[in-house]
C-alpha cells in the first residue's frame, strides 16, 4: 500500500517536473532579449507583424530560420538606438518592400485585397436576398392555387370522374 | 432570361476562373514565380558599406567601388549548393562586366578553399560575416546578384542562382543598355 501511493507520488512529481520543463517553444532565443522589458516588449509586438522572407509564412518572431534571427537582432537593435517603432518597421521596409509586413498597407496595388472581401460578401448577401425575395413570391402563388374550387371547376372535376368510372 | 442567366453566370465564372489560371501558368513559365519577393531596392542607390577583404592579395568592397563602371556583385558562400552551379555561369560573364563577390555567412577559410577549387572569377572579394550588409542590399538567401550602374544605383536583382535564359534574356540587353 506504502510503496503504491509512492509510486503515485512518484507520477505527480514527474508530471509536475516535465509540465514545468515544457515551456512554449520559443524561436526567439535568450541572448537576443533585450534587458529592458518595455523595450523587449515593443520588439515582440513588431516582430510579430514582420515576415520571415526565407519560410514567408511565419513571422520573424515565430521562424528559426537564420534570416529571421538576424532581423530579431537587428530590430532591437534599432529600437535601442532610439528608433520609433515606425522608424524601425520602416527600415526593413526600405529594404524589402511591403512584402515584409504581415499586414499589407492599404493602397493601390493591395485595394483588391482589403476591399475584395467586402464586394464578395456584399454580392453574396443581394443573391441571397433576390433569391429569397424570389422563393417568398413563388409561395404566395402556392397559396393562391389553394384557394377552394369554383363552382364551376367542381362540376367540372365531378364530371370527368364519372366519366372515368365507365369501364 | 432571369432564370437563363442564373444557369449561365456559373459557367461563366468558370471560365473567367480558368483563363487566370492559365495566365498565371504563363507568367510562371516565363519566371513570374509568386514566392520572388519584388525588390525594394531597385533604382535606388546601394547601401552604405565597407567590407574586408576576403583574399590578401585582392581588394574587399566598398560602396565608393560601386561608382563609374556597370558592376554586377554576387552574395554567395561555399554552404550554397545553387552557388556551386551558378559558378561556372558567373566565370562566363566575367568577361563582360566587372564581377565582384560579396562572401555572405561564410568562414573564410571555407569561402577560400572553396574559391581555389572552383576558381575565382571575382575582380573583387569582401567578407559579408554576419550578414548585415546583405540585410541593407534585400539578401534574403544566397545566391542573389545586384546589377549596378554607372551611377551606384541597384538596376537589377537576381534572386537564385542564374540561369543561362536569365542572362541571355534579362542580363545581356540591360548590360547593353547600361554600358553605353
Amino acid at each position: 500500500m506504502i510503496s503504491r501511493r509512492l509510486t503515485t507520488a512518484s507520477f505527480w512529481f514527474l508530471a509536475v517536473l516535465l509540465l514545468s520543463l515544457s515551456w512554449p517553444v520559443l524561436a526567439v532565443q535568450p541572448d537576443e532579449i533585450l534587458k529592458d522589458p518595455v523595450l523587449e516588449g515593443r520588439a515582440r509586438v513588431l516582430s510579430k507583424e514582420l515576415r520571415c522572407l526565407v519560410c514567408q509564412n511565419q513571422s520573424i518572431d515565430d521562424s528559426d530560420a537564420d534570416l529571421a534571427r538576424d532581423l530579431r537582432v537587428l530590430l532591437r537593435q534599432r529600437l535601442k538606438a532610439g528608433d520609433s517603432d515606425q522608424q524601425a518597421r520602416q527600415y526593413l521596409v526600405d529594404r524589402y518592400g511591403d512584402y515584409v509586413l504581415l499586414n499589407p498597407p492599404f493602397k493601390g496595388g493591395t485595394i483588391v485585397l482589403w476591399v475584395g472581401p467586402a464586394v464578395l460578401l456584399g454580392l453574396a448577401l443581394l443573391a441571397a436576398f433576390l433569391f429569397l425575395r424570389r422563393r417568398a413570391a413563388g409561395q404566395t402563388m402556392v397559396e393562391a392555387a389553394a384557394q377552394p374550387l369554383s363552382e364551376q371547376e367542381q362540376r367540372r372535376l365531378d364530371a370527368l370522374l364519372k366519366d372515368d368510372k365507365t369501364p | 432570361m432571369l432564370r437563363r442567366w442564373s444557369v449561365m453566370l456559373p459557367v461563366l465564372i468558370f471560365f473567367v476562373l480558368v483563363g487566370f489560371f492559365y495566365w498565371r501558368i504563363v507568367m510562371m513559365e516565363r519566371g513570374d514565380m509568386p514566392n520572388m519577393i519584388p525588390s525594394a531596392m531597385i533604382d535606388k542607390p546601394a547601401p552604405e558599406f565597407d567590407l574586408p577583404p576576403l583574399l590578401l592579395e585582392k581588394a574587399g568592397l566598398k560602396t565608393a567601388d560601386l561608382q563609374g563602371q556597370v558592376t554586377l556583385v554576387n552574395f554567395f558562400a561555399s554552404w550554397c549548393i545553387p552557388c556551386r552551379v551558378e559558378h561556372p555561369l558567373l566565370t562566363q560573364l566575367a568577361g563582360r562586366v566587372r564581377l565582384v563577390g560579396i562572401v555572405y555567412k561564410d568562414k573564410p577559410e571555407d569561402a577560400r578553399a572553396w574559391l581555389s577549387r572552383l576558381g575565382d572569377p571575382y575582380k573583387a572579394l569582401a567578407q559579408d560575416r554576419d550578414g548585415r550588409v546583405g540585410i541593407d542590399f534585400g539578401v534574403y538567401g544566397v545566391p542573389e546578384s545586384y546589377l549596378i550602374g554607372k551611377d551606384g544605383r541597384i538596376r537589377f536583382k537576381q534572386v537564385g542562382p542564374f540561369t543561362p535564359e536569365d542572362i541571355s534574356n534579362k542580363l545581356v540587353p540591360l548590360l547593353a543598355e547600361l554600358q553605353k
